[in-house]
């Protein structure tokens, strides 16, 4: 009897969380406006018939934002760096088409909840019921990945950001374009920061989150690492979600690593961190995916000194119209000053590299648009192909061969490592050299 | 040597999983009852600590106390809305009374907190021998785990309350024929079944961050533990959730992290098979 009862329970049990995990919660929300804004930098649109008032047309952006789940830190980032751009590019009158209409921009967008069967049910909906001319895909390179499919499946352009898995971009798509670096490069420069600074450091513990993308990040740095003759001491990966390090961290102690590398997001990083601190591991480097470069990583306290992270963009980077010139590139957009101040106005925070590549999704569209002069889908396809720019977030370009079209491969990292300042944490660029503001904390512990 | 650290961090969270999981063998065991709210129950108590600490910036090992009392409520207000009336019933009432008591705490809990992952930022450092470094909230929550297993066994054997639930467990008939309000002790059952709920939720709060949905993970270890140490035996509970602490410790020793709920979940199943009322059960 009690095992029946038991056995019973038990499958109910799986069948509450499956039926929790599938419950229907679409909330449609609007977007937020954000309270400050400055004029965006536009170019000349292709056909300058400034007398003519063309009529003004409405495009539709569609994305879904991880407004609660476990991905929503970055997420609500990202999106208030898309809305800004938004805002922006509408109160500077919209963007002039070739035939001399306006078009101006309309989001549309939805709370994937950070799941992912989520995602596809709500691009669907963008795709057929909202109409959506362009989309955005969602933060991480798992969502993203689940709504690329149904971008191609519908033949609307996506632009994806927080989205750093090159695996997407093997698939033969031929409307989805990455703004990130990708993952395949995300901690391999961390690995060229430790052999400049110390090379008789040898031994490394990768320990990731099993997920698509860090997963991703952590075999590249793995083939990378053992093809510099270090000995990978541990590999190992970690559920989703996982609060728990201490067996990580006891297996790390045992194998007696130079340097710890991995992490996946930013929950799980930030815990690992702090795990790492109280658990008082003797470690020279420690290098983690996503989480340290967010500002919030701070809360952390005395556990966040000396963790490095890579970034995809930081306020202290310089990249500007001098330097597009000097690279024989074009420049596009705000300079990084006129971007951090028009966000910190919005927002009352600065912006973290997500917010950066949310924004920056949106001003490749708009320059892809400005360029084909049109909206449909084919001009601004092949406008996007043709982009080589240099812009506040760095060099952008896309790779355009069928076997990883879309691929980013004109933007590179940057490495960040969190230091006390005057009893204040703060974020110093430590890598690349060229671009350090201080000499990288070695060794850690 | 080597392996200590895997042990210690093992066995100082299965005290913690054990007062779960007492919470939830003490409600069996009095009332014949599953309660499939028990995991939403401990994500409240970690939000009830994760409250008063950060917006009355109590300390959370206080907030204990309150969290521990609110849970006793809470659980006799369940009894009374969702449970009494269906008592006599067949297993399968009660068992779909406590699921729609979880469906409908998750569905407000996400809608007042979303799920969002929350952290108490209290830090009391580490404590370290030799090679082996321990955090000191790890350390308090398994010596409060301890206290509140020794004070849930004065109640039971020291005081007439928890004679009468004794009484209750035993024989409902005979007890109401000795004049014990035995509806009023099924209530307060449910409610030290929840408040064991609610104070193992506030000590996971303190270690881990967490989610309104985080208890969900919790239930699922009561009850591999309830079937380890015996349905209705509380200080089986007890030793079962210390045993599953040290193999939650131990396995990554020697094998993958991810390997963890495969071997838990064989064990659970192993001792259904072989052994249905549990390492320390007592047969009805």
């Amino acid at each position: 009897m009690n095992r029946n009862i038991i056995l019973m329970v038990t499958l109910l049990f799986v069948l509450s969380i499956s039926l929790t995990s599938c419950a229907p919660q679409t909330v449609e929300t609007q977007a937020p406006q954000p309270q400050a804004t400055q004029p965006v930098i536009t170019e000349a649109p292709a056909t300058t018939e400034e007398t003519v008032m063309g009529e003004e047309k409405t495009a539709i952006i569609g994305f879904t934002a991880s407004q609660t789940g476990k991905l929503n830190v970055e997420s609500i980032r990202q999106i208030n760096g898309l809305n800004l751009w938004m805002k922006q590019v509408n109160d500077s009158g919209g963007i002039k088409l070739a035939d001399g209409s306006i078009v101006k921009f309309e989001a549309k967008y939805y709370d994937d909840e950070s799941n992912k069967d989520r995602v596809q049910e709500l691009y669907t909906r963008l795709a057929t019921e909202d109409k959506a001319d362009f989309m955005i895909s969602p933060y991480s390179s798992g969502l993203a990945d689940a709504a690329a499919v149904i971008a191609e499946q519908y033949e609307k352009i996506m632009i994806t950001t927080g989205a750093a898995s090159d695996s997407t971009y093997m698939k033969g798509y031929t409307l989805v374009y990455q703004a990130y670096t990708p993952a395949s490069k995300y901690l391999t420069g961390a690995l060229d920061l430790l052999m400049s600074t110390d090379p008789n450091a040898k031994k490394i513990a990768i320990v990731h989150e099993n997920d698509k993308f860090s997963t991703d990040v952590s075999t590249a740095l793995d083939e990378y690492a053992k093809s510099k003759g270090y000995e990978v001491v541990l590999f190992e990966g970690y559920d989703s979600g996982a609060t728990d390090f201490a067996p990580f961290i006891n297996k790390i102690q045992d194998a007696a690593p130079d340097a710890i590398m991995g992490g996946g997001h930013f929950q799980d990083g930030s815990t690992f961190a702090k795990q790492l601190f109280e658990k008082k591991t003797p470690v020279k480097f420690v290098a983690l995916l996503v989480a340290p470069p967010e500002p919030s990583f701070a809360e952390l306290g005395d556990a966040a000194i000396g963790i490095i992270g890579p970034s995809q963009w930081e306020p202290q980077a310089k990249f500007t119209a001098e330097a597009a010139q000097a690279a024989g590139l074009e420049w596009y957009g705000p300079t990084g000053e006129e971007f951090i101040s028009a966000y910190m106005n919005a927002f009352n925070e600065e912006p973290s590299y997500h917010a950066a590549g949310g924004y920056i999704a949106g001003l490749l569209l708009q320059k892809a648009i400005e360029k084909a002069g049109a909206l449909d889908t084919q001009s601004v396809a092949a406008a996007l192909d043709s982009l080589d720019l240099l812009t506040f977030f760095g060099h952008l370009k896309f790779d355009t061969t069928p076997e990883a079209h879309g691929l980013q491969i004109g933007h590179s990292m940057i490495y960040i490592q969190w230091v006390s300042k005057d009893g204040n944490l703060v974020k110093e660029v430590v890598w690349p050299t060229e671009g350090a503001t201080m000499p990288v904390i070695y060794p850690l512990r | 040597m080597e392996n200590l650290s895997f042990l210690i961090d093992g066995l100082l969270l299965g005290f913690v999983y054990g007062v779960a999981a007492m919470g939830l063998t003490l409600i069996w065991g009095v009332m014949n009852v599953i309660n499939l709210a028990h995991g939403p129950i401990i994500a409240l108590g970690s939000f009830g600590v994760y409250l008063l600490f950060s917006r009355l910036g109590m300390n959370p090992y206080l907030a204990l106390i309150f969290t521990g009392a609110a849970g006793l409520l809470l659980g006799i207000v369940i009894y009374w809305i969702a449970i009494n009336r269906v008592i006599e019933a067949p297993h399968l009432s009660s068992l779909l009374a406590t699921f729609s008591v979880n469906m409908v705490i998750i569905g407000l809990g996400t809608a007042a907190f979303s799920t969002t992952p929350r952290n108490i930022d209290y830090s009391l450092g580490s404590l370290t021998f030799n090679t082996i470094t321990i955090p000191i909230s790890r350390i308090i929550a398994a010596v409060a785990s301890i206290i509140f297993t020794a004070v849930l066994y004065l109640f039971l054997y020291r005081t007439t309350l928890g004679k009468y639930v004794r009484a209750v467990a035993n024989n409902r008939a005979a007890a109401e024929l000795m004049g014990i309000p035995s509806r009023r002790i099924l209530a307060l059952s449910f409610g030290l079944g929840s408040t064991l709920a609610a104070l193992a939720g506030g000590l996971i709060a303190t270690i881990f961050p967490f989610t309104i949905l985080s208890g969900g993970v919790y239930e699922l270890k009561s009850f591999v533990i309830g079937v380890l140490g015996g349905l209705g035996n509380p200080l089986g509970a007890l030793i079962g959730g210390l045993a599953l602490g040290l193999l939650e410790g131990i396995i990554p020793a020697f094998l993958p992290v991810t390997w963890v709920p495969v071997l838990e979940f064989a064990l659970f199943v192993l001792i259904l098979l072989f052994r249905p009322t549990g390492l320390f059960g007592v047969k009805k």
